[in-house]
């Protein structure tokens, strides 16, 4: 059944409306998808597909009994396995909480359930979402359905995957420094990074507190504000997330674009830029003057200081926030040791994959006495200098245009080896975290390989509907998704 | 700063991980690379710039102080590695 697997939320959302569909029918759709293409892929952590079927059949049975129902009722969508669920594991792809089942919902999966939302699953991941390729994930490696023998992208990987394999109709993931946008990039899909604050955190595994939020993963551009609709509001339960009064994203979708300034940083330009993303970006540049922008050549020098500061404080926030993880209370517990501090040590040293490991050792490093002015003060005022370097670009247009990642998707294993050749692939996505600004990555052509090579349109603090308005003419105008589709090559 | 293998292993200790002999030389090189990077924020003029101190404007945010009933504690106490009459369980402390 692909062409029901094909369909966008809002385009399923209307053949619910007119009965040309059940939700059983699209949740078996979805379901008889997962089972030819799920073994290539490898997206999912855990299926819950018979849930999902029964609750469909549940929901068919409302709707006929002409119960008030959300228009998404019945719709189904795969989770990032860091967002808990009351009752199905929760694992954030890590040995240590392989066996965690969640006592309850996160605020957002809560908001899809009062929607009627269908979970399909939990999506892979790199293992506490450190990483950006899935290759970080203890339970398995998770493969890009434009070529199975590279990367989705990370550490949303599986999210991404499920998006573009047509596994899920759209999925949520997180992003602490570019974990939504490069494998949306990768595979060929929208992801959109919120304001710091729009969506709640509470139920998100933390890794860096002061840089993470919950976000959509979708077919397009007006899926991606249905998702944030629905996702976005303030919860007293994460006294970081923001009252704002409540905005409708798809309000602005169509605005044209007569008058929208966008700038062109051309410090994402420069070196370690491939020459073939570079080019669909030119070429995306010309299709908005088309479209009657203005289109400026600006200057925003803020790729390396970001990327720099934020190894220093996502590192230092997870060497805190995965303190917790101790073998006491849940997650992983060694079967060897003879004191509380052997039973720390063994449950952490065994339960913890390599990446984990080494930003919590490089987080205490730069935290411990002697280095915290060096490192984490530093990186704290950088913070600052990223935001006023922002907010002086933000006074001149309404958003910026730059590259996702400096490459499309890579090789699996090219990387894996150092390091800090794969932080590099964060250069273009970190600093819009830094600053708590929002941005959103969408396709814009493809490379000689057949390989999606993914845009980044960056807006001001809660003006998201300004870069899915920009975004969404793009998308119009170029038909990715008519021209483009996965191929499952090996 | 270049960081000694003394410097790697009491670090490893403060965060309760055991790195064995044959990771160190791995652990230092990658610790390096990565501390290496962050020196190209010495050259910035930073001193005029506050620390950004948590990701939005806001200060404090208050609350009542309510308590509130959670309703599944057997989820809480079935995800216990060890327990023992609705407790959990860790090794002997004191001697």
């Amino acid at each position: 059944m692909e062409s029901i697997t094909n369909l966008t939320v809002h385009e399923l959302v209307e053949k619910l409306k007119n009965n040309e569909l059940t939700s059983e029918e699209i949740t078996k759709a979805y379901i008889d998808r997962i089972n030819e293409k799920e073994k290539d892929v490898d997206a999912f952590v855990t299926l819950t597909t018979d849930e999902a079927l029964n609750e469909s059949k549940k929901i068919d049975e409302e709707r006929k009994e002409n119960k008030e129902l959300s228009e998404y009722a019945g719709i189904p969508i795969g989770i990032k396995d860091n967002l808990c669920t009351k009752g199905v594991k929760t694992t954030c792809s890590s040995k240590m909480l392989e066996n965690f089942v969640s006592p309850y919902d996160a605020t957002v999966v809560e908001k899809l359930n009062k929607e009627g939302i269908i979970s399909l699953g939990k999506l892979n991941m790199d293992e506490f979402a450190m990483g950006s390729s899935t290759e970080n994930s203890a339970i398995k490696i998770t493969h890009n359905p434009w070529d199975l023998s590279r990367v989705p992208g990370g550490s949303s990987g599986g999210s991404a995957a499920a998006v573009a394999g047509n596994f899920v109709p759209w999925a949520l993931g997180s992003d602490t420094g570019g974990s939504i946008r490069e494998p949306a990039a990768f595979c060929g899909v929208v992801g959109l990074k919120p304001t710091y604050g729009l969506v709640s955190r509470y139920g998100l595994v933390a890794f860096a507190s002061s840089l993470d939020q919950v976000g959509p993963i979708t077919k397009d551009v007006k899926d991606s504000a249905m998702l944030l609709n629905i996702i976005s509001g303030h919860d007293e339960k994460d006294s970081t997330s923001y009252d704002v009064e409540k905005k409708d994203y798809l309000q602005n979708l169509e605005k044209d674009l007569t008058g929208i300034k966008i700038g062109v940083p051309k410090e994402f330009f420069g070196e370690g830029i491939n020459k073939e993303v570079k080019e669909q970006l030119e070429k995306a540049i010309e299709t908005y003057k088309k479209l009657g922008a203005t289109v400026e050549e600006t200057s925003l020098d803020v790729a390396k200081a970001s990327l720099a500061a934020y190894y220093i404080i996502a590192c230092a926030e997870a060497s805190s926030n995965l303190g917790r993880f101790d073998g006491i209370r849940y997650g992983y517990r060694a079967k060897d040791f003879n004191s509380l501090k052997e039973l720390y040590v063994n449950s952490r040293t065994e339960g913890f994959g390599d990446e984990v490991k080494r930003r919590i050792i490089l987080g205490t490093y730069v935290l411990s006495s002697g280095y915290y002015d060096a490192y984490y003060k530093k990186a704290q005022k950088v913070r600052t200098y990223v935001k006023n370097e922002f907010n002086k670009a933000f006074s001149k247009y309404d958003v910026l245009l730059t590259p996702v990642s400096p490459s499309t998707a890579f090789k699996i294993g090219e990387k894996c080896n150092n390091p800090l050749e794969m932080y590099l692939a964060d250069i273009c996505t970190v600093s819009i975290n830094i600053a708590s600004v929002p941005a959103i990555s969408l396709p814009c052509g493809v490379d000689s390989n057949g390989m999606p090579v993914g845009m980044q349109l960056i807006g001001n603090r809660f003006e998201e509907e300004k870069i899915l308005n920009v975004a969404y003419k793009f998308e119009q105008e170029i038909k990715f998704r008519e021209n483009h589709k996965p191929t499952f090559k090996k | 700063m270049t960081v000694s293998k003394e410097e790697l292993l009491h670090i490893a200790n403060l965060a309760d991980i055991k790195i064995k002999d044959e990771e160190i030389d791995k652990y230092l090189n990658n610790l390096q690379d990565i501390l290496n990077y962050t020196e190209l924020l010495n050259s910035m003029n930073l001193d005029e710039l506050d620390e950004t101190i948590g990701a939005n404007d806001s200060s404090n945010v208050f609350r009542k102080d309510e308590i509130a009933q959670f309703d599944n504690k057997e989820g809480i106490m079935a995800n216990a590695p060890e327990k023992e009459r609705n407790m959990f369980k860790i090794p002997k402390v004191l001697n």
